[in-house]
């Protein structure tokens, strides 16, 4: 197809910055509140700067975005895998303090198959309970993932019902 | 038409076979008709046939029965008005000081008279006899032709769509359930293991009342006169029994399990097959049809259908197979008794069939109430905002229970007739029973019949009946699936009226040069477009003005080909898109409507709808260039957020920059904006148009903004009035000729200094802009007020 001029053309102010800023262009450090700084190239540095990953379920390792605190962006990061070590550490320590997505690896219990109903779980993030409001609450985010918001609004991924031992696998099942 | 400026002037061969003769009486030597209109109504709207010929020098008219030829000469002073109102057309004449003369016909003379008004208006330009015409058209519905002379596509298909809609006023035939043959036909192997598996199962349910013969005879009997019982022979004969009934359940289970499987997969293919074809029709088709009607259909009765195959025909089958094998049998032990036996099945078979036409009738009114009620659900429901806002609560109740109510009513008058059904199917078999135990009893005391073989009958009918009792709600089912399957048909059968093309001309790159040439359309009987000639550059943008109901929308659904013109054609590239494959020539257009519509799914695949396969960074760059990255950014996940019915809740203006940054991944080069920004305050819209100026770049563009300065960057504006184009040009042009451009820009000035007068007040003045938005008017009355 004859996309790639137009294409070209798509992106106007986003490719100048980006061009300006690739991976290695910028520095992170911590300040001593604990609060993210971030040096562009242009010598300019932003206090307070916020990590956030575009696609936090489809491809975690990739696209990750600092936005000042006005939430506009500073930099984008197309892989982490591409910063130098410390950079990294940095940032992925900034962004495991951010986020928080209980993922879940086996289901324990369930108190009963009406909603609400309390789930007993384990998760990466050691075991928990939580209230599932209705059954709209379990997304399928495809045909082996999904997505469980409990009834506080938190999230909980569950990555690959296949996963799971027999015994969840059970109890999800009179959810689907 | 374009026949008649080559041939030699002689009176046209295609002229309307009753008028000819005479026509050719009248007219002068070496003068030929151009056009010729026939009139069917008269100046009173009465019924009546004429005819109106054009010839180069002037106007024949006719009016019924033939005795008054009217004739007027042509005169350059003179114009030829064609309008037409409400289903009617009308012609007139007139100079510049009065009307002359004029003529009404029904809209089915509509083409035949344009094509008449042409002819005229280039006579009286022109001062000479029409020209040969370049193009070849359809004198129907001026579509282009593929070659002079040749049959128009376009308007055959309009026949044959005529033909397949009077097909479906008809009722519900049984008829119509072996059009799913179609469906069944993958399956007929299995179809016919399962046939052969319920011959087999249904011949071993008959064995045991069969024993129960030699039972009665030789073990029972002979030990009531005093015989012992020989243990062997009742071990064989209950051994008998218990295999007879294992076999059975074996089999049963077997063809229950394969016609299951297989009438589930004939529905799932019948669901799928609807919905496919229901995605193929035009916007006309399901503009005209209600959400709920059409969710109806492809749900509940494909669902009912299933269940009628899969439970209803298979039990019928089964007790078809059960009466005509249990009459063999009977007949084989005793002729006599059987024809007693089988005595009342003829008017049990009478029976059902009169009940059948009532119930039919009274089902079919079922469903459509029943939709009526579902319809009611679907309008409300998504419309509740509405409904809240104008505290109509208690009247959309109403209006639910009256449709419940008239369900209710249509049910009774069913179940009237159907309630009395079973207990009569009932009262036959115990009276057939009578008959058969005074019939047998009375063999018995004759001794021509034994104790057993009576036990045996009663056995057999007592099951025979019970069946016939089961067969008879066969006729219910039966109605009710045949009714579902019209329904389902009614869609499958619809002809979409904007057909891909047989042959369709592929364009691999467009540049993007549209042109209008002569475009008409009507909607029902209301022309909304009339005559619209425009030509667009490649890379242009056009911005589309007028009042609302001017046909702005209109004219975009037709270049989007949503629609099919009625008269005339649009071309793309040269190529009239009626021409082109539909999917591939809208892959070439990207569309920003007012109301963004979001899918149930992620960001990025609410980005990607266009584009399923695009990248990750495909998906960002588009979302860059839409303005919309670093919202999509804020939100808990990122692009992996669900948004659309049921997801996140995203403001009007994020919405729209999602559905620009849509438009923007799959990079069309023609580019539609339907009031893109009217439905968000000034300030979102800043952000849009700045998405906008983005997506715009080296693309044509065709505009509808109600707010005129969003049209700044349009090289042309093009006016539009009751689907007519008033005016063309550039804004400082439309300005300094003071025309309907100038009046509609005043009156948005003046409006938009009365908006910052209240605004300063503290008014969210800012929302009456936007003229659209039902609530508008409301904030502004508040504002006023405080």
């Amino acid at each position: 197809m004859s996309r790639q001029p137009q294409d070209a053309g798509a992106r106007p102010q986003g490719d100048a910055a980006l061009a300006t800023i690739a991976p290695p262009g910028f520095t992170l450090a911590r300040d001593r509140f604990g609060r993210l700084l971030v040096r562009l190239p242009d010598g300019t540095t932003h206090v307070g700067a916020v990590a956030v990953r575009a696609f936090p379920i489809s491809a975690p390792g990739e696209s990750v975005s600092l936005l000042d605190s006005e939430g506009h962006e500073l930099v984008w990061i197309a892989r982490l895998a591409d910063l130098p070590e410390a950079t990294r550490v940095v940032l992925e320590e900034e962004l495991a303090r951010r986020e928080f997505m209980p993922e879940i690896r086996a289901i324990a219990s369930v108190s009963g198959f009406v909603t609400p109903c309390t789930w007993e779980v384990a998760t990466d993030r050691g075991p928990t309970r939580f209230v599932l409001p209705g059954e709209e609450a379990i997304r399928r985010l495809s045909p082996s993932a999904l997505l469980i918001a409990d009834s506080h609004g938190i999230h909980y991924l569950l990555r690959d019902i296949a996963a799971l031992d027999r015994n969840s696998r059970k109890l999800l099942d009179r959810f689907l | 038409m374009t026949a008649v400026a080559a041939t030699p002037p002689t009176p046209d061969a295609s002229l309307p076979a009753p008028w000819h003769g005479e026509v050719e009486d009248r007219l002068e030597t070496g003068e030929a008709p151009l056009a010729w209109v026939e009139l069917d109504l008269d100046e009173r709207l009465r019924f009546a046939p004429g005819l109106l010929v054009l010839t180069p020098r002037r106007l024949l008219a006719v009016a019924a029965g033939g005795e008054s030829w009217h004739s007027w000469a042509l005169d350059p002073g003179q114009a030829l008005e064609l309008s037409d109102h409400g289903g009617v057309g009308a012609l007139e004449l007139r100079d510049a000081d009065a009307r002359i003369a004029g003529w009404r016909f029904t809209l089915g003379q509509h083409a035949a008279a344009q094509r008449l008004v042409d002819r005229f208006e280039r006579l009286g330009v022109r001062g000479a006899p029409a020209d040969a015409v370049s193009v070849a058209t359809c004198p129907q519905c001026h579509a282009l032709l593929p070659a002079p002379g040749a049959p128009c596509p376009h308007c055959m298909r309009q026949a044959t769509e005529a033909e397949a809609a009077g097909e479906s006023e008809e009722p519900a035939s049984t008829w119509t359930l072996l059009r799913l043959w179609r469906f069944a036909h993958p399956y007929r192997r299995r179809l016919l293991a399962g046939f052969l598996l319920t011959l087999a199962s249904t011949a071993a349910t008959l064995v045991p009342p069969y024993m129960t013969m030699p039972l009665m005879d030789d073990v029972l009997i002979p030990f009531q006169n005093g015989k012992p019982i020989d243990p062997a022979l009742v071990a064989a004969y209950l051994g008998g029994l218990l295999g007879a009934a294992l076999l059975a359940w074996v089999l049963g289970w077997a063809r229950t399990y394969i016609l299951a499987l297989v009438s589930e997969r004939l529905g799932a293919d019948l669901r799928t097959a609807t919905y496919e074809h229901l995605l193929g029709l035009s916007l006309e088709y399901f503009g005209g049809k209600r959400t709920g009607d059409l969710m109806a259909r492809i749900g509940s009765e494909t669902d009912r259908l299933n269940l009628f195959l899969s439970l209803h025909l298979l039990d019928f089958a089964t007790d078809v197979l059960m009466i005509a094998m249990t009459a063999a049998i009977l007949v084989s032990i005793d002729p006599w008794l059987a024809v007693v036996t089988l005595l009342p099945l003829p008017f049990i078979a009478w029976l059902i069939h009169l009940v059948r036409d009532r119930l039919r009738h009274g089902f079919e009114k079922a469903d459509r109430i029943w939709s009526e009620v579902t319809n009611v659900l679907a309008d409300t429901i998504p419309g509740i905002r509405v409904v809240k806002a104008f505290a109509q609560e208690s009247r959309e109740a109403a209006r639910f229970r009256a449709a419940n109510e008239h369900n209710l009513a249509v049910n009774d008058r069913v179940n009237r007739v159907w309630s009395l059904f079973s207990p009569s199917v009932t009262l036959a078999t115990e009276v057939g029973l009578l008959v058969v135990w005074a019939f047998g009893i009375w063999q018995v005391s004759r001794s021509s019949i034994t104790v057993g073989v009576l036990t045996a009958f009663l056995a057999y009918i007592g099951r025979f009946y019970t069946r016939l009792d089961s067969m008879s709600r066969i006729v219910s089912h039966t109605q009710k699936a045949a009714a579902g399957a019209k329904r389902i048909f009614d869609i499958l059968d619809h002809v979409s009226s904007v057909p891909e093309p047989a042959q369709p001309v592929h364009l691999p790159r467009v540049d993007g040069r549209i042109e209008l040439r002569n475009v008409g359309f009507r909607y029902g009987n209301r022309a909304v477009i009339r005559g619209i000639d425009l030509d667009i550059a490649p890379g242009e943008m056009i911005g589309l003005v007028g009042h609302s109901g001017s046909g702005k929308s209109t004219l975009v659904n037709l270049i989007c080909r949503f629609y099919d013109v009625s008269e005339g054609s649009i071309l793309v590239d040269g190529v009239d898109v009626r021409s082109l494959s539909n999917a591939e020539y809208r892959r070439h257009i990207g569309l920003v409507l007012q109301e963004p519509f979001l899918f149930f799914g992620t960001i990025a695949e609410n980005i990607a709808y266009g584009k399923p396969g695009a990248s990750r960074e495909e998906i960002v760059a588009a979302a860059r260039a839409a303005h919309a990255h670093e919202f999509i950014l804020r939100l808990p996940h990122g692009y992996d957020s669900l948004v659309g019915e049921r997801g996140q809740a995203l403001s009007g203006g994020e919405r729209q920059r999602i559905s620009i940054a849509r438009a923007l991944l799959i990079d069309p080069r023609i580019l539609i904006l339907d009031e893109a920004t009217s439905a968000v305050d000034t300030a979102t819209e800043k952000e849009i148009q700045k998405a906008l100026d983005n997506l715009v770049q080296g693309r044509t563009t065709i505009a509808i903004a109600h707010r005129l300065s969003t049209l700044r960057k349009a090289h042309r504006l093009v006016v539009l009035d009751r689907g007519q184009v008033v005016e063309v040009g550039p804004h400082d042009e439309l300005m300094a000729c003071e025309g309907a451009y100038y009046r509609l820009y005043q009156a948005q000035q003046r409006r938009a200094e009365a908006d910052r007068l209240e605004e300063g007040a503290g008014g969210r003045g800012a929302e009456v802009e936007t003229g659209r938005a039902a609530i508008a008017p409301a904030i502004a009355g508040g504002a006023k007020q405080a």
